[in-house]
C-alpha cells in the first residue's frame, strides 16, 4: 500500500516531464487557424497593376487550391519563391495577396521573381490578412472546393512540407471533389 | 554647474518611457482613448509574442491597435471589441487566457496539485501518530518492570 502510495509522485514527475516534452517543443510563434473547416473570410481585392483582375474570396471555389499570402518586402517570400515557380509549372493552382504592400511593389516583385500565381490580389490595408488571421508572410492556405479553408501552412513551404503535408492534403481533397 | 544639475534633473524626471502607440492612432476622446489603451494591454502581440499590442513596433501591432480603436468608435463594448480579435485570432490574443476545455488544466492544476500534496501530506502524518501511540504493557512485563525497579541495589 505505502509502496504504491510513494509511486504517485515519481508518475507524477513523468508526466511532468512528457508534458514539458511536447509543450517546449512546438513552436510558440505558429498560432493555430481559428479558420479551419470554415468559409473563406469575404473579401474582394484589385490586382496589383492597374486594369488586371484582383482576387475575390468567390473565386477560390470549384476546385481545391493554395491560397499564399506574400509581400514585396518580406524575405521568407524570396526563400519560398522558387517552390512556388516549381509548383505552378506542375499545374498546382496558386493564388496569391499581395498582403501590405503597394500594388506597385508588388507588381515589380512579380516581374522580377516571376509569377506563379493564377490569380493576385493587392491587400494594401493588410485588413484582409488580418480577417484571415495572417500574422506574417508568407503563409499559405489550403481551400477546398467548397470554398472552406482546410489548412494553413505558416512560414515558407519547403520540398519536406509540400510533399509530406500539403500535397496528400491537397489530393485528398481533389478525390473528394 | 548648478545650471547643468538642474538641467540634468529635469531631463531624469521629465523624461516619460517611449510609447509604441503613435499620436496618430491615438482617438481624440480621451475616454474612448484610455478604455483602448487598457483592452490593448490585454491584448497578444501575435508577432512579437509575449509584448502586449500596446508595447509593441510591430506593423501588424500598430494595424490592430488602429483596428481596435475603430471598434469602439463604431459603438462596439470592450468585449465586443477583443471578441473581434478573438474570432481572427484565437484565444491566444487574449493575455488571459479564458476558461474552457482545452484550459482546465491551466485554470484548474495548482488547485488539484494543492489537494494531492495536502492528502499525501495528511496521509503521511498520520501514519506517523499511529506509530507514536504508546502500548499498553501485558501483565508479564509489568511484573517483570516492578521486579526490576523493587531489586535493591
Amino acid at each position: 500500500m505505502n509502496r504504491a502510495l510513494a509511486l504517485i509522485p515519481v508518475g507524477l514527475f513523468v508526466a511532468l516531464l512528457v508534458t514539458f516534452y511536447f509543450a517546449l517543443g512546438r513552436d510558440p510563434t505558429h498560432i493555430p487557424s481559428v479558420l479551419i473547416d470554415k468559409p473563406l473570410p469575404g473579401f474582394d481585392l484589385p490586382g496589383v497593376v492597374a486594369g488586371t483582375p484582383g482576387l475575390r474570396s468567390g473565386d477560390l471555389k470549384g476546385q481545391p487550391v493554395l491560397l499564399n499570402v506574400f509581400g514585396s518586402w518580406c524575405i521568407s517570400c524570396v526563400e519560398e519563391h522558387p517552390m512556388l515557380m516549381e509548383l505552378a509549372r506542375e499545374g498546382v493552382v496558386i493564388d496569391g495577396i499581395d498582403w501590405r504592400d503597394q500594388a506597385i511593389d508588388g507588381a515589380k516583385w512579380l516581374d522580377q521573381n516571376g509569377n506563379p500565381y493564377a490569380r493576385v490580389g493587392n491587400d494594401k490595408s493588410g485588413r484582409t490578412g488580418i480577417d484571415l488571421g495572417v500574422t506574417g508572410a508568407p503563409e499559405t492556405f489550403i481551400i477546398d472546393a467548397r470554398g472552406r479553408v482546410r489548412y494553413k501552412q505558416i512560414g515558407p513551404i519547403d520540398s519536406d512540407t509540400w510533399n509530406n503535408t500539403l500535397l496528400p492534403l491537397l489530393k485528398k481533397l481533389r478525390s473528394e471533389s | 554647474m548648478r545650471r547643468f544639475s538642474l538641467a540634468l534633473f529635469a531631463l531624469l524626471t521629465l523624461a516619460g518611457p517611449a510609447f509604441a502607440v503613435l499620436p496618430s492612432e491615438q482617438l481624440s476622446d480621451p475616454k474612448l482613448e484610455a478604455r483602448a489603451r487598457h483592452i490593448s494591454q490585454e491584448l497578444r502581440c501575435v508577432v512579437c509574442q509575449n509584448q502586449t499590442i500596446d508595447d509593441s513596433d510591430a506593423p501588424l501591432a500598430h494595424d490592430l491597435r488602429v483596428i481596435l480603436r475603430e471598434r469602439l468608435l463604431a459603438g462596439d463594448s470592450d468585449e465586443q471589441a477583443k471578441a473581434y480579435l478573438v474570432k481572427r485570432y484565437g484565444t491566444y490574443v487574449l493575455l488571459k487566457p479564458p476558461f474552457q476545455a482545452n484550459t482546465l488544466l491551466l485554470w484548474l492544476g495548482p488547485f488539484f496539485a494543492l489537494v494531492a500534496g495536502g492528502a499525501m501530506a495528511a496521509l503521511y502524518l498520520s501514519n506517523h501518530s499511529r506509530v507514536a501511540v504508546p502500548t499498553q504493557l501485558s501483565a508479564d512485563e509489568r511484573t517483570r518492570l516492578n521486579d526490576l525497579l523493587e531489586t535493591p541495589e
